[in-house]
């Protein structure tokens, strides 16, 4: 893999992508593209297929029938992952327990040899420090609130100056502030390294308040994609539906 | 069952191809070595001195009876470094070891920590299997020398002890020195050999396949223990006929 440095975003083609397990069928059909360098938004309700569609992105399954090219090579091409850098910060963050927040987020320096040891350390520091957790190297995930844990997995991707990140609900159960600072962590990021961002989430604040381009997915299928703006304006029932749902009932 | 053999065997293939990177691994490697050897010398070392008193009960009275007190030694000598020690110290370290390793590996899986390697290149087989298969492979071995040590000591004491016995610690140990030879123990230790690989790869292989949450991983602890021991058993009897015929 090439070491971090070069900060070229890429471009990400989603082509017919269809999966099932078992009898239910997870995605069905979906096409997309998002463009180098912008902030792309897949929204949709829960089992609507989003993450299981971010899954196929970075390579971690095999879809039944379709593709998805990276600067237009297939996504299990031999060395494509040698020649661009991708990262995933995941729902639950998925630290090693093992190991501490600082050999979290070294891991991929270390594992790859990428940097001698005091560099290694140095740039620990420094990413912890972006996310604001400055001297959390010794703790252990355990210890780490769930919010905790999502900054230190983004300093984890931060590691690997990532050209395509892939954010897996990255502000599910959070308070709305650490929510408020995931968000911006997530356009700061995209302002410091021009990589291109693709954030599943059902949180409609996030989405309206980071993307360049909105997907709404539901059972499997696009329903709507285009600028936040557009996608507000949407005339299908299903995105009129989530976008307007409230917890005030209606009167009878 | 047929997809486990072949998932076993594509994974075992994949460590073997990865042994290059063994030196780059050296660290984890090292920690796992110290994982599998202290966590278990002493369970290893009460395990085996009882297996060598219970064999002399066994057999020591009815040897003296019909006149055969002077083979004892080479007898329990033999079982226990061709056959009882590797059996079971791979037996025991199947239940302490192997089914710690396929609760660590399984546990990851649940959690996403395996996709989250593999996102970042990363590889599993790599970073987690190759480090603990060879630990098991040098360890496992080296403690079924100690076993068999300890064993033989066990025996030789129950002999010395015992009343319907009496077979001198002296007596003992000259004819086990007569009767067993090195080709005998490193019968035991090919066996042991083969034994460690089974237990590394079938409970890394239980880990990596590990679905579903804590039940999935509970399953997975058993299937890895299980498969484990069942192929041990079954190995013990195809590498003891080889061996044989080999040393004929």
């Amino acid at each position: 893999m090439s070491g971090p440095g070069n900060n070229d975003s890429v471009r990400v083609e989603v082509r017919g992508l269809r999966k099932s397990f078992g009898e239910h069928e997870v995605l069905r059909g979906v096409d997309l593209t998002v463009e180098r360098g912008e902030i792309f938004v897949l929204m949709g309700p829960s089992g609507s297929g989003k993450s299981v569609l971010l899954k196929h992105i970075i390579g971690l399954e095999e879809p039944d029938a379709g593709e998805i090219l990276i600067e237009g090579q297939g996504i299990n091409t031999e060395g494509l992952r040698d020649r661009y850098r991708m990262a995933m910060v995941f729902q639950s963050g998925a630290l090693l327990n093992s190991l501490t927040v600082g050999e979290n987020v070294g891991l991929y320096l270390r594992e790859h040899r990428l940097k001698p040891e005091a560099e290694i350390r140095r740039i620990i520091a420094e990413k912890l420090d972006i996310v604001g957790l400055k001297g959390a190297e010794e703790k252990i995930p355990g210890e780490l609130s769930g919010g905790m844990k999502k900054r230190v997995a983004l300093a984890r991707a931060l590691v690997i100056e990532p050209q395509l990140i892939l954010y897996d609900e990255p502000t599910s159960e959070l308070d709305p502030l650490i929510a408020i600072t995931i968000g911006q962590e997530i356009l700061a990021l995209r302002d410091r390294t021009h990589a291109t961002s693709l954030v599943v989430t059902h949180d409609r604040d996030l989405a309206f308040g980071i993307a360049d381009r909105i997907a709404m997915i539901a059972d499997g299928e696009i329903l709507e994609i285009g600028r936040p703006e557009d996608v507000r304006r949407s005339q299908h029932p299903l995105v009129r539906k989530f976008l307007t749902a409230d917890f005030k009932p209606k009167p009878q | 069952m047929f997809r486990d053999i072949g998932g076993l065997v594509i994974l075992f293939w994949r460590t073997l191809l990865a042994l290059p990177l063994a030196l780059r691994q050296r660290r984890k490697v090292a920690e796992q070595f110290y994982e599998v050897g202290m966590a278990s010398l002493l369970m290893v070392c009460i395990l085996s001195v009882f297996i060598g008193g219970v064999l002399a009960l066994e057999i020591g009275p009815v040897m003296v009876e019909r006149g055969l007190a002077n083979y004892l030694g080479g007898i329990l000598g033999l079982g226990i470094c061709r056959e009882l020690a590797p059996t079971l110290m791979a037996v025991l370290i199947a239940g302490r070891i192997g089914s710690a390793m396929a609760a660590e590996i399984g546990s990851m899986a649940v959690y996403q920590e395996i996709d989250a390697l593999r996102t970042m290149n990363i590889n599993p087989v790599h970073y987690l299997v190759l480090p603990r298969i060879l630990a098991l492979a040098v360890a496992l071995p080296m403690l079924v020398i100690f076993a068999d040590l300890v064993g033989w000591m066990g025996g030789a004491l129950v002999c010395a002890t015992n009343q319907q016995i009496v077979v001198g610690m002296q007596s003992f140990f000259a004819n086990l020195r007569e009767t067993v030879d090195v080709q005998d123990v490193a019968h035991g230790l090919i066996k042991t050999f083969v034994f460690a690989l089974v237990i590394g790869t079938v409970s890394c292989h239980q880990g990596l396949s590990t679905i579903g949450g804590p039940r999935g991983i509970g399953r997975t602890v058993t299937k890895a223990v299980v498969n484990s021991i069942v192929l041990i058993l079954i190995l013990d009897y195809f590498l003891t006929h080889l061996l044989v015929q080999l040393e004929k």
